[in-house]
């Protein structure tokens, strides 16, 4: 049993607050202002809104149980953190070859070409009580619960 | 439990993790012929390039080997199998015995018959050792043109990281044209054009016939079709066959590869091979076929070492799949994306030649049986996913080569079980 974002895509209205707190919550300074000023010239929301007429949803990395990400990296920057057992990206060690982009299941990487190049991808916010997207998601479209059974898998 | 690994790569440490995931108690041990710790070879090119420094090479933690309780038993060869007496043979005379054995030997080099390949200044580009030969070899000599023999994919990472260090580069592939076991003819045309835009001469059609030296270092090549070329430096990256030297005077059965079944068994008792050297099964092209890629090697180890241990979960199959750059601009092919006029099959493409764009979708029977995408390339895996789960996206056919292409234009079910993990019916 772990903690997982739950997405909710008959809640999920598209307004798109998820991603200017996934943003804010990555910058240096945690503020709005700053981070989508100077600060915005390298950074990226880590999750994808999808939108088509009415139906729309927020994707994260879905923390797959045999996550095709981490078999592909040939740098070894995609783990499962020891501590956590969440998929994660070490940017220091991403070289940004692709490989996880290439076979990521929901699409759920992109690639940052704002700095230096590397993979982006959702963090959960590591460390964080819950997720930003979670907690500023007004509809509850965003959930973080307990879950055991499979994320987008093999 | 005695479980012996031959090789120490991706298969390797997918073999450990796995088996390490749910057994504490078996002794691992790993043999291997070089004298590194776990590093990645795909950043050899990363590193000759200057991009990346010794320390990440690694591809796992130093403590991984501690961490794990792996005995790595390095520089040492194995030079043979005793299946009866479950034995691993050694240069040395000596043998280890095992309860189950993995072989992950991966590939060797492939070196065309030459004269003058063994002419200092000639390398291959496969393990750490010839990339530390190169540097070394550039340190003490110099050198500003360099002749790259192969067009395929380990050639193009080679001359990207020369043209990183600021050397000219002559590039030969004997087939029509390169990339051409990944990419059609227009996205093999994109990446030469790229090649050449970074000031590499592309010569395709063509190879080298006679390699000449000067004061014992390489100094020209002749071409089959006329010509020399002159060059400091020359690759050899024509590509890898599988190292089945090990097996080769023992019962295990081999094809091209160390033939397979779904939990990576070769034909002799607690004996398996997984990775490069493993003929294992491709769910694309419905056989089981050697494709030498990461991926592949880390899942089929981990299946291996969890079969060890008593967990039995059968692989669905490989996908052949490359991502390659060349001149900054990416590219990704999955599956069967080389194909051309293949009766019974479908191409969907788009093509802006200018802006290095190119999207090309195959399908068969209203599956995706392959892809190529050059340039952009975000959300690549979502066809990958479609692929390997040949999902029938008849309704879907226009969406998928929408600019906003996404999990939205997925078959419903589908897509919940991407975005939720539930069950698919299909």
């Amino acid at each position: 049993m772990s903690k997982r974002i739950v997405i909710h895509e008959e809640h999920c209205i598209g307004c798109r607050l998820c991603e200017v707190h996934c943003l804010v919550q990555h910058s240096s300074s945690k503020d709005i202002i700053k981070a989508y000023g100077g600060e915005h010239s390298h950074l990226m929301p880590r999750l994808t809104v999808e939108e088509d007429g009415p139906l729309s949803f927020a994707l994260q990395c879905r923390q797959c149980e045999e996550p095709s990400c981490v078999e592909a990296c040939v740098s070894g920057a995609m783990h499962r953190d020891p501590l956590t057992g969440m998929i994660m990206c070490d940017e220091e060690r991403c070289v940004g070859c692709w490989m996880c982009i290439m076979v990521c299941p929901a699409g759920a990487i992109q690639q940052n070409l704002l700095g230096t190049k590397i993979a982006s991808k959702c963090d959960l916010c590591y460390g964080a009580e819950l997720p930003a997207c979670v907690a500023h998601c007004p509809n509850e479209a965003l959930t973080f619960d307990d879950v055991a059974e499979k994320g987008a898998g093999s | 439990m005695r479980a012996v690994i031959v090789g120490n790569s991706a298969t390797a440490v997918g073999a450990i993790e796995a088996l390490r995931a749910v057994n504490q108690s078996a002794k691992v041990l790993v043999v291997s012929e070089e004298s590194h710790l776990i590093y990645s070879r795909p950043l050899l090119s990363h590193y000759l390039g200057g991009e990346i420094d010794q320390v990440r090479l690694a591809y796992r933690p130093s403590d991984f080997y501690t961490r794990h309780e792996v005995t790595p038993i390095l520089e040492t060869r194995a030079t043979g199998i005793d299946t009866a007496g479950r034995r691993l043979l050694t240069q040395d005379g000596n043998s280890i015995a095992y309860d189950k054995l993995l072989i992950a030997t991966g590939g060797t080099p492939i070196l065309p018959p030459m004269p003058g390949i063994d002419t200092q200044g000639v390398f291959s580009f496969t393990r750490r050792s010839d990339v530390e030969s190169i540097l070394t070899y550039l340190e003490a000599h110099g050198g500003k043109e360099a002749v790259v023999v192969g067009g395929g994919m380990i050639g193009i990472k080679a001359t990207d990281a020369l043209i990183k260090r600021g050397i000219r580069v002559t590039m030969i592939e004997l087939a029509p044209r390169i990339l051409g076991v990944a990419l059609d003819s227009t996205a093999s045309r994109l990446m030469t054009r790229l090649l050449e835009e970074a000031g590499v001469r592309v010569l395709t059609g063509n190879t080298v016939t006679e390699i000449h030296s000067r004061d014992g270092r390489v100094h020209s090549v002749t071409l089959r079709e006329g010509g020399t070329i002159r060059c400091d430096l020359m690759i050899l990256g024509i590509g890898v066959r599988p190292n089945t030297e090990l097996v080769e005077d023992s019962d295990i059965r081999v094809n091209r590869g160390i033939v397979v079944d779904e939990y990576m068994r070769t034909s002799a008792p607690d004996v398996y091979a997984a990775g490069d050297v493993a003929e294992a099964y491709d769910l694309v092209v419905d056989m089981n076929r050697t494709v030498a890629i990461w991926p592949n090697a880390y899942r089929q180890g981990a299946i291996a070492g969890a079969h060890m241990v008593g967990i039995e979960t059968p692989d669905a199959g490989g996908v052949a799949m490359n991502a390659i750059e060349v001149h900054g601009v990416p590219a990704i092919s999955v599956g069967n994306s080389n194909l051309e006029d293949e009766p019974g099959h479908e191409f969907l493409t788009d093509l802006d030649e200018r802006n290095h764009r190119y999207k090309r979708l195959v399908l068969k029977d209203n599956r995706l049986v392959g892809v190529t995408l050059v340039g952009h390339i975000n959300r690549a895996g979502i066809y990958t996913g479609l692929i390997r789960h040949k999902i029938d996206v008849g309704a879907s056919r226009s969406a998928l080569m929408s600019e906003q292409f996404g999990l939205l234009s997925l078959p419903d079910r589908y897509r919940k079980h991407v975005v939720t993990g539930e069950g698919i019916e299909v």
